[in-house]
C-alpha cells in the first residue's frame, strides 16, 4: 500500500497559481471527470497524496488522504467487517475517495442509511489562499464552528482541495436478501413508499425493466423475518445485480441518449416525459434516458418540486445542475468568494459563474 | 451612552425611534418594552449569562419576520432569534441595544406526509410534539435533546442538536431536508429540498448548528422515520469504570449499532438513585444503559448477544428491563441525572466535549485527578456510544472563588479533549459560554474562514453577533491561541 503526503507539493503548487492568476483543475482518479461542466485550468494531480492516516474499528471512523482510491479503503473496511454505509458509486477502478466526497455520491443504501455528506466527520482543506485549515474532526458529535466539512461534499472541488477525510464508517450486515416481483413502475412506487413507514431492515430498494427489487439487511433472523412478511422471491447472488446498477453498468445506462438524475419526493407517481426509466433509492432517485430537450423535462419536474441534473451524454458546458434561484445563487458567490478568493479552482464546473 | 453596534453611536431618541417604527409594522401585543415583558428573554437554558434585550418583537408570519429584518438592517440594528430558550450554551443571550426576535407564535405543524415520511413544521413547533402528530402513522422524529418536551424545532437545526440515539439514528442535520430562513437582509430563502438532496453547495449542513448566525430559521422540513417494532434496554454495573469503557468498544467491535449506549459514574448513580428511584445498584462503580431497537428478531439476537459481552467484560450484574415500565424507568434514571445532580450540590457546571472513545479511561483518570486538586466533585454522565462526555463539576457560587476555580477546572478538561482529538462541544454549542475555548480548537485563518462563511450570509453582522465564533482579538486576549515561539500565527493579518 503506498502511502504519501504531498500536501506541501500541492500548497506550492496553489501558491503559484495564485501567483500567475492561472486556474487549476483538480484531478484524482479521473473516474468522475464526465460529471459537471467542463473545467480548464493546470492539473492540480491529488492522485499522490494517498493513504490511509487511521482506522481504529472500535471508534467506527476513519481517516484517509483524498487521493487514496477508494478500493483500498473498501478493502481495509471489509478485512474489519466494516464498510462506508452509502455505497459510493466508483465509476471507474481509479475513483478516489477524495473525488467521490468531493462530487457528493451516494449508491443504492443512502435513502435509508444516509448519504456521503452525512458521514463525513471532518476534513482537512486546501482554500484558495493556499491555507491549510481543518474542520470537524474525528468524533461522531462536533458541533464547534460551522460545518465546513460537510460544506465541501459536493461542492467538486469549487470551494478548495480536500486533502484528508475522516468519515464514520458501520459494521457489515450479517445478513442479506433481496427480493424481486414483477410490477408496474406505479405499482412499485407505492410498494416501495409503504417501505419507509414500516419497521423493516430494507437498505435498498429500485425499479427496474418491469420489476421491483428489495434488499434486505441486518441480523440473519431479522432478514428471514422481514422476508416472510414481505414476500416475493429470493435472488441468490444478487451482489452482481446492486453492483450494476451502482456503477451505471446495466444496459440501461449504455443507452445512446443523454441520461438524467431526476430527484423527487418518492411516493410522485410515474412523470410523463417520454424515455426509459429506472427508478433507485426507493423512488426518490429516477434515473431517465430520453431525448427530450432538458428545458422540458426540467419544467414537468418542476411541477412535483424536484430538480434534474444532466448526468451524462449532454454537452458538458450548459445548465447541467438545476439553476439556482437568484438569493441563493447571490449566497454561493460570496461563499466560492470567501473560500477561493482569487476563482482559481475547478472554475465553472457546477456553475458558469462559480 | 449605549451603542447599537461599535462605532455607531445612539441614544434615547434612536431607541425611541426604533420601537415605534417595529409598532408600524406588527401589532401592539407583539412589541414588548417594559422590563417585567422583557425579563422572562434575559437568559437562555445558561442563566449565568443575563441581558435585557431592548425590545422583544413576536412576528406571526414570515413577511413580517423579512420587515423586521430589512428595517433592521437598514438601520444597522443587531438582532438575536430565540427559540424556547432551552440552549445550554447562552446562544440566544440578548443584545442590550438590539432586538430580540422570538419565534414563539410559530408553532404549527403545517404538514404531515406519511407517504414520504416528512414533515413541514412552523420553527415554534416543541420537537416532542413532532413525534406525538406523527405517531398516527407509525412514524417519529429521531433526534431527542434532553429537553426535547420543552425544545423547539427551529432551535434544534440551529443547535444541531442530538440526544440519546446519535450513534445510530445521527444529529438534527442528518434529519432535516428543507429550511426556509430569512437572512439579515430580509431575502426569504429556501436551503435544501423535499427531495433527499438539492442543487448547488449544501447549505442545509451550514444552517445545521450555525447557532442563529448565518440566517433566521422560519420552517422546517424534517424527515420522518417508521417506529422500530421493539426497543429493549440492558442495564450492566461494572466495579470499575474502565471497565465499563471497554465494553462500550467490545459491544461496537461485535459489529452492534445500540441505539442508545450511555454511561454514568458513581457519583452520578448516587444522585440519580435518590432523586428518581431507578433502581440503579448503588455498589457499581459504574453503570452502562444499552438500548436496542429494532425488529422483534433482530432485537432478541442483540440482546442475546451484548449480555454475553457485557459478563465477558467483567460486569458484575446485567438486567435486562422486563417490560415497557421497567425500560421507561431504567431510562427515568439516566435522564433525571441533571436535576439530581443540582439536588446535591449549590450548583454545578455541566461540560460537553467530545473525545474518541478509546481515550474515555485517560480523560476520565485526569478528570480524577483534577477534582481532587481542585476540591470539586465531579458527577460524570457519558453518551458512550458517541464519545460524547458531560462531566458535571459540583460546586457552591456563593463561596468564594469558586466559581472562578470551577471554570478554570472546566476549561482544562474541554483543553484536554480537544488534545486527544476530540471537540470542546458535542451538542450544546458554542454561543457565549465556549467563545474562548473556539481559540484552543481552532488557527487563525480556520477562525477567520468561519467569519467569512458569516459574511457570506450577513455581510453587515448584525445576526447574533459577538457568538459562536471569537474575534482574533478576543483570542489573543485569551491567551489560547496556538502561540508559536512567542509569535502569534499570520502577525500580519488584521484582528477583529
Amino acid at each position: 500500500m503506498l502511502e504519501r503526503d504531498i500536501s506541501e507539493t500541492l500548497q506550492q503548487q496553489v501558491h503559484n497559481a495564485v501567483v500567475n492568476g492561472a486556474p487549476l483543475k483538480i484531478e484524482g482518479g479521473n473516474s468522475k471527470t464526465f460529471l459537471g461542466r467542463e473545467t480548464h485550468g493546470e492539473i492540480l494531480d491529488v492522485s499522490g497524496h494517498r493513504g490511509i492516516v487511521e482506522h481504529d474499528p472500535r471508534e467506527l471512523v476513519l481517516t484517509a488522504r483524498s487521493g487514496t482510491p477508494l478500493k483500498e479503503i473498501e478493502a481495509a473496511l471489509a478485512e474489519a467487517g466494516q464498510m462506508l454505509a452509502f455505497e459510493p458509486p466508483h465509476f471507474g477502478d481509479n475513483a478516489t475517495l477524495g473525488g467521490t466526497i468531493a462530487c457528493g455520491l451516494s449508491g443504492p443504501r443512502r435513502p435509508f442509511c444516509g448519504s456521503a455528506r452525512d458521514f463525513v466527520l471532518g476534513c482537512k482543506l486546501l482554500n484558495g489562499k493556499g491555507e491549510i485549515l481543518r474542520f470537524g474532526g474525528q468524533v461522531i458529535k462536533n458541533v464547534a464552528g460551522y460545518d465546513v466539512s460537510r460544506l465541501m461534499v459536493g461542492a467538486y472541488g469549487t470551494l478548495g482541495v480536500l486533502l484528508e477525510i475522516s468519515l464514520k464508517v458501520l459494521p457489515r450486515p450479517a445478513a442479506s436478501h433481496t427480493l424481486i416481483q414483477e410490477c408496474t413502475q406505479a405499482e412499485a412506487i407505492s410498494k416501495m413508499s409503504r417501505l419507509l413507514s414500516q419497521p423493516m431492515p430494507v437498505d435498498a430498494a429500485c425499479y427496474h425493466a418491469g420489476h421491483c427489487y428489495v434488499r434486505l439487511s441486518g441480523s440473519e433472523q431479522a432478514v428471514k423475518h422481514a422476508h416472510e412478511h414481505l414476500g416475493g422471491e429470493v435472488i441468490e447472488k444478487s451482489e452482481p445485480f446492486w453492483h450494476a446498477l451502482r456503477e451505471h453498468h446495466l444496459p440501461f445506462f449504455g443507452s445512446a441518449n443523454p441520461l438524467y438524475r431526476v430527484m423527487v419526493k418518492p411516493a410522485v407517481p410515474p412523470l410523463e416525459i417520454a424515455g426509459e426509466w429506472l427508478l433507485d433509492w426507493g423512488g426518490a432517485q429516477r434515473w431517465l434516458v430520453s431525448d427530450e430537450p432538458v428545458a422540458v423535462i426540467r419544467e414537468r419536474v418542476a411541477t412535483v418540486g424536484g430538480h434534474v441534473t444532466q448526468f451524462r451524454g449532454s454537452e458538458n458546458n450548459g445548465e447541467i445542475f438545476q439553476p439556482l434561484a437568484a438569493p441563493v445563487l447571490v449566497i454561493h458567490q460570496r461563499l466560492k468568494a470567501s473560500f477561493d478568493p482569487h476563482g482559481i479552482f475547478n472554475r465553472g464546473r457546477i456553475y458558469a459563474n462559480l | 451612552m449605549p451603542v447599537f453596534k461599535d462605532g455607531l453611536p445612539c441614544n434615547r431618541d434612536a431607541h425611541e425611534d426604533l420601537i415605534r417604527k417595529l409598532r408600524e409594522l406588527l401589532p401592539p401585543e407583539a412589541v414588548l418594552t417594559d422590563k417585567e415583558d422583557l425579563r422572562p428573554f434575559e437568559c437562555d437554558g445558561l442563566s449565568v449569562y443575563r441581558r435585557l434585550p431592548l425590545v422583544v418583537v413576536l412576528p406571526e408570519t414570515i413577511a413580517q419576520v423579512q420587515a423586521i429584518m430589512r428595517f433592521c438592517h437598514a438601520l444597522q440594528v443587531p438582532v438575536v432569534a430565540r427559540g424556547a430558550g432551552t440552549g445550554l450554551s447562552g446562544g440566544a443571550l440578548p443584545l442590550s441595544d438590539g432586538v430580540l426576535l422570538s419565534l414563539a407564535k410559530f408553532k404549527r405543524i403545517l404538514h404531515i406526509d406519511p407517504e414520504n415520511a416528512m414533515a413541514t413544521l412552523q420553527p415554534g413547533v416543541r420537537n416532542l410534539a413532532i413525534s406525538d402528530a406523527a405517531a398516527a402513522y407509525g412514524l417519529y422524529y429521531a433526534p431527542d435533546p434532553s429537553s426535547q418536551i420543552a425544545c423547539t424545532i427551529g432551535g434544534n437545526v440551529a443547535e444541531n442538536s442530538g440526544g440519546v440515539h446519535c450513534l445510530k439514528y445521527g444529529l438534527t442535520v442528518h434529519n432535516i431536508l428543507m429550511l426556509k430562513v430569512v437572512t439579515m437582509e430580509g431575502e426569504l430563502l429556501t436551503i435544501g429540498a423535499e427531495t433527499l438532496d438539492s442543487p448547488g453547495y449544501d447549505l442545509l449542513a451550514l444552517m445545521a448548528g450555525s447557532e442563529g448566525m448565518l440566517a433566521v430559521i422560519v420552517e422546517v422540513t424534517v424527515k420522518l422515520l417508521a417506529k422500530p417494532e421493539r426497543a429493549q434496554v440492558l442495564l450492566a454495573a461494572f466495579d470499575d469504570v474502565y471497565k465499563a469503557g471497554e465494553a462500550v468498544g467490545a459491544i461496537i467491535a461485535a459489529g452492534i449499532i445500540p441505539a442508545g449506549l450511555e454511561m454514568m459514574d458513581k457519583v452520578a448513580i448516587h444522585a440519580s438513585e435518590d432523586y428518581a428511584h431507578a433502581g440503579y445498584p448503588r455498589d457499581a462503580e459504574a453503570i452502562l444503559l444499552c438500548e436496542l431497537d429494532g425488529t422483534n428478531a433482530e432485537v432478541s439476537e442483540h440482546i442475546m448477544k451484548v449480555r454475553e459481552i457485557l459478563h465477558q467484560g467483567g460486569a458484575t450484574e446485567v438486567r435486562t428491563a422486563a417490560n415497557e415500565a421497567e425500560r421507561q424507568l431504567f431510562w427515568k434514571g439516566r435522564k433525571s441525572a441533571f436535576p439530581a445532580v443540582g439536588r446535591i450540590s449549590p450548583d454545578y457546571y455541566c461540560m460537553d466535549g467530545t473525545i474518541p472513545r478509546r481515550q474515555l479511561p485517560h480523560v476520565l483518570r485526569q478528570i480524577s485527578l483534577w477534582s481532587e486538586e481542585y476540591g470539586l466533585p465531579v458527577a460524570n454522565v457519558f453518551h458512550a456510544g458517541d464519545g460524547n462526555l458531560h462531566p458535571l463539576i459540583l460546586f457552591d457560587a456563593n463561596k468564594e472563588g469558586e466559581l472562578v476555580r470551577t471554570e478554570e477546572f472546566g476549561q482544562r478538561i474541554l483543553q484536554l479533549c480537544v488534545e486527544v482529538g476530540g471537540s470542546i462541544t458535542g451538542e450544546h454549542g458554542v454561543g457565549m459560554e465556549k467563545i474562548n475555548q473556539m481559540c484552543i480548537q481552532f488557527k487563525a485563518p480556520e477562525l477567520i474562514q468561519f467569519h467569512a462563511v458569516k459574511a457570506a450570509f450577513d455581510p453587515a453582522g448584525l445576526l447574533n453577533p459577538g457568538k459562536a465564533v471569537p474575534t482574533l482579538q478576543r483570542c489573543a486576549e485569551f491567551g489560547a491561541m496556538h502561540v508559536h515561539h512567542g509569535q502569534l500565527p499570520h502577525a500580519e493579518l488584521e484582528r477583529f
